[in-house]
């Protein structure tokens, strides 16, 4: 790997380049950084600003108004918990309480081995067999505490 | 060769698709047999998934719910030959869950193979196309307006008028954005099209554009959906390379470009100015109406913006005729409701049927009822803003005015059930709370009156003055309904309200006991 794969401001400023004449080009701008890197480094928002000729406060705006958004590095794999009604009539709310002792986290957070982050989602579009997870781009149906243990330990 | 189906939907393989799918290629490797493995999309019948099919003389036959365990057995009993196992369901078209449907826009889901171009013309795909390019953007319209089809993103606003305002509003540049943003919980009807179907969203979305002058088209796509994504990408170049997408649209001379954008995770994205804003590379804050984005949208041009199904409906329109399609319905709803079972549900997936069918006989005899085998307690229809409905009120006709007159709405055709364990306070509490994490923050009756909304519930899970908390959260529904830009906000106090009026026990007994 070269040493500008590393490095995110390299990364930032190939990603900008890509999107900068692109109207409205800065979710897909964003969207690309963050899979590159896997969050958006606070020290990449001048440069973004200036690639996209807006203002800081406005990219960080963008940033901050979207849940998909991080500013902060993440663990390895995302798991993206439903929350919404049709798994809650399914046991979500169980799963839920399970999932965050297990991981020993909160929404937001990353486990200390930083494998991975928990976060809420309303709705994965799974909803005839609930409750629904989503581990990195896979969904997962019918989780309940057993069946999250075992995607857990083989993943 | 034998051709074996087995679906490459999200839902399909939340339940184990890819594992059959290995498990079919490997044990036909082992028993020497040749078989081609399609990955088609899924007929919308989730409950049945993994659904498994084998091409025989007299049709498809299928077997499921499949478990990567039956394969060698099934094997064993004669597969891919339509051999006897517990698991036949027989002739997926005599499957009476699907057999009763009346499909339109689901015609082809779970047939095909989502990317055979071939596929899709070989079953009636650009026929509304072909049609289309030998009329005139006036007679398209037209024809979409005698249709009698409504936006099916929610606010079910006639999609001729609509199309009628951008084609009479002059400009040199105008847009059309398909709405995927489909972030109502108990929906799934947009991703299992995409996923099933694309071209039919490709086909929708050019027609659209031949009718009012636009060349530029995006499609905003949630994130929560990667396979849609995928597949979308692949129709998309599919479509160009053969001329159905570009500059020269079936050697007419008209161009039609398709963008995907891919949303970030905010539910406001849905609502259409929120959605724009979005599109434009800035923070989803709502418009103000006017001006309508038919007239100012997308980076201040006419727009077009329409639900995934509204753009794939348009397709039956131009290919069958106005009055094929206007056929199916009652009243002022016309053609084919797609309803999205899910939940607490036992034959959970998607049912295409005219609107007028009864919530009851929907959720009971088509849907099967609970999973859980108790009784159903709360059915809300029209996702996270919409009503929950008690037993009173399911003989309601499934139609946009009758569901208006019992203070509902059919949204986009979500049901989530819930059985008799239901919490009502826990869910007026989620509304309220959903209506906080998910508004954009323009009015303040949304943002804070959310808020607070979540306090007096607890207060009143809590047993703390249920009385006079009671009514205040009854002025708070009153202020967000009175006082939001948006149905964000301005619809929030259908749950709420709905789960105090019908299911009253649920407020008061913490104060009873
Ligand atoms: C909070 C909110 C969320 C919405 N979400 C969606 C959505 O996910 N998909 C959609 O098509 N329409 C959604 N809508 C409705 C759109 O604003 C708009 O009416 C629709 O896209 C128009 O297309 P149609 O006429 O084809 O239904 C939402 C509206 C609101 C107020
Ligand atoms: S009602 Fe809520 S979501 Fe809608 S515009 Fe106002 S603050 Fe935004």
């Amino acid at each position: 790997m070269s040493t500008s794969a590393n490095n995110p401001l390299a990364i930032v400023s190939s990603a900008v380049q890509e999107h900068q004449n692109s109207p409205g080009g800065l979710l897909p701008l964003l969207h690309e950084i963050q899979a590159q890197l896997g969050y958006i480094p606070k020290d990449c928002v001048a440069s973004i600003a200036a690639g996209m000729g807006l203002s800081r406060a406005e990219v960080h705006g963008v940033i901050s108004f979207y849940h998909d958004f991080h500013d902060q590095p993440r663990g390895q794999t995302t798991i993206h918990l439903c929350r919404a009604e049709a798994c809650q009539a399914m046991g979500a709310r169980e799963l839920e309480k399970h999932v965050k002792t297990r991981l020993g986290i909160d929404y937001g957070g990353t486990t200390a081995d930083g494998r991975f982050s928990l976060e809420p989602v309303y709705c994965l579009g799974n909803c005839a067999c609930s409750p629904s997870i989503r581990m990195g781009d896979d969904v997962f149906a019918r989780v309940d505490a057993h069946r999250f243990d075992e995607l857990l330990d083989n993943s | 060769m034998v051709k074996v189906f087995i679906p490459g939907d999200t839902t399909a393989c939340a339940v184990g698709a890819d594992e059959v799918a290995a498990e079919v290629a490997l044990q036909a490797q082992k028993k020497g047999l040749e078989i081609e493995i399609i990955r088609n999309g899924s007929r919308g019948a989730f409950w049945l998934e993994p659904l498994l099919e084998t091409e025989a003389d007299t049709g498809r036959i299928a077997f499921g719910p499949m478990t990567t365990n039956a394969v060698a057995e099934l094997f064993d009993a004669g597969f891919p030959a339509a051999c006897e196992h517990p698991l036949k369901l027989g002739k997926v078209t005599d499957i009476a869950w699907l057999a009763r449907q009346d499909r339109l826009t689901f015609i082809r889901a779970g047939i095909t193979d989502p990317l055979s171009l071939k596929d899709y013309k070989e079953l009636g795909g650009f026929e509304g196309l072909k049609n289309a390019l030998d009329m005139s953007p006036a007679e398209i319209v037209e024809a979409v307006v005698q249709s009698g089809l409504r936006g099916r993103g929610g606010a079910a606003f006639p999609t001729g008028i609509k199309w009628r305002t951008v084609l009479n509003t002059p400009a040199e540049q105008k847009y059309i954005a398909a709405n995927a943003d489909e972030g109502d919980s108990g929906t799934f009807a947009d991703r299992l099209l995409m996923e099933a179907d694309p071209f039919q969203l490709i086909e929708g979305m050019t027609i659209c554009a031949m009718a009012v002058g636009a060349s530029e088209g995006f499609i905003y796509l949630r994130s929560e959906y990667p396979k849609a994504l995928h597949t979308l990408k692949h129709a998309i170049t599919e479509a160009k390379n053969a001329n159905l997408l570009g500059d020269d649209i079936g050697g007419s001379g008209r161009r039609f470009h398709i963008q995907i954008r891919v949303g970030a995770g905010a539910y406001i994205c849905g609502e259409e100015t929120s959605m724009l804003e979005s599109l434009e590379g800035k923070r989803g804050l709502v418009r103000f109406k006017p001006p309508l984005p038919a007239i100012e949208g997308l980076f201040g041009r006419p727009t077009v913006v329409n639900n995934v199904l509204t753009l794939a409906a348009v397709t039956t329109v131009l290919a069958n005729g106005a009055d094929h399609y206007r056929n199916y319905g009652t009243g002022r709803s016309r053609g084919t409701l797609t309803a999205q079972l899910a939940g607490n549900i036992r034959h959970g997936g998607l049912v295409e049927i005219p609107f007028g069918t009864s919530l009851r006989e929907l959720v009971e005899q088509i849907g099967g009822g609970t999973i859980t085998g108790r009784p159903v307690r709360a059915i809300q229809v029209g996702g996270p803003l919409g009503t929950y409905l008690p037993e009173t009120r399911w003989d309601t006709p499934l139609d946009y005015e009758s569901f208006a007159d019992i203070g509902a709405m059919l949204g986009h055709g979500g049901i989530v059930v819930f059985d008799n364990s239901v919490d009502m306070l826990e869910q007026a509490r989620f509304a309220l709370e959903f209506c906080a994490t998910e508004s954009c923050g323009k009015c303040t009756p949304c943002r804070v009156g959310s808020v607070r909304g979540v306090e007096l519930v607890d207060k009143i899970a809590n047993q703390d003055q249920v009385t006079s908390n009671l009514e205040l959260l009854e002025d708070l529904c009153e202020t967000l309904d009175s006082g939001s830009l948006c149905a964000m906000g301005g619809l929030t106090p259908m749950p709420v309200r709905s789960a105090i009026k019908y299911f009253p026990q649920d407020f008061t007994r913490a104060a009873e006991s």
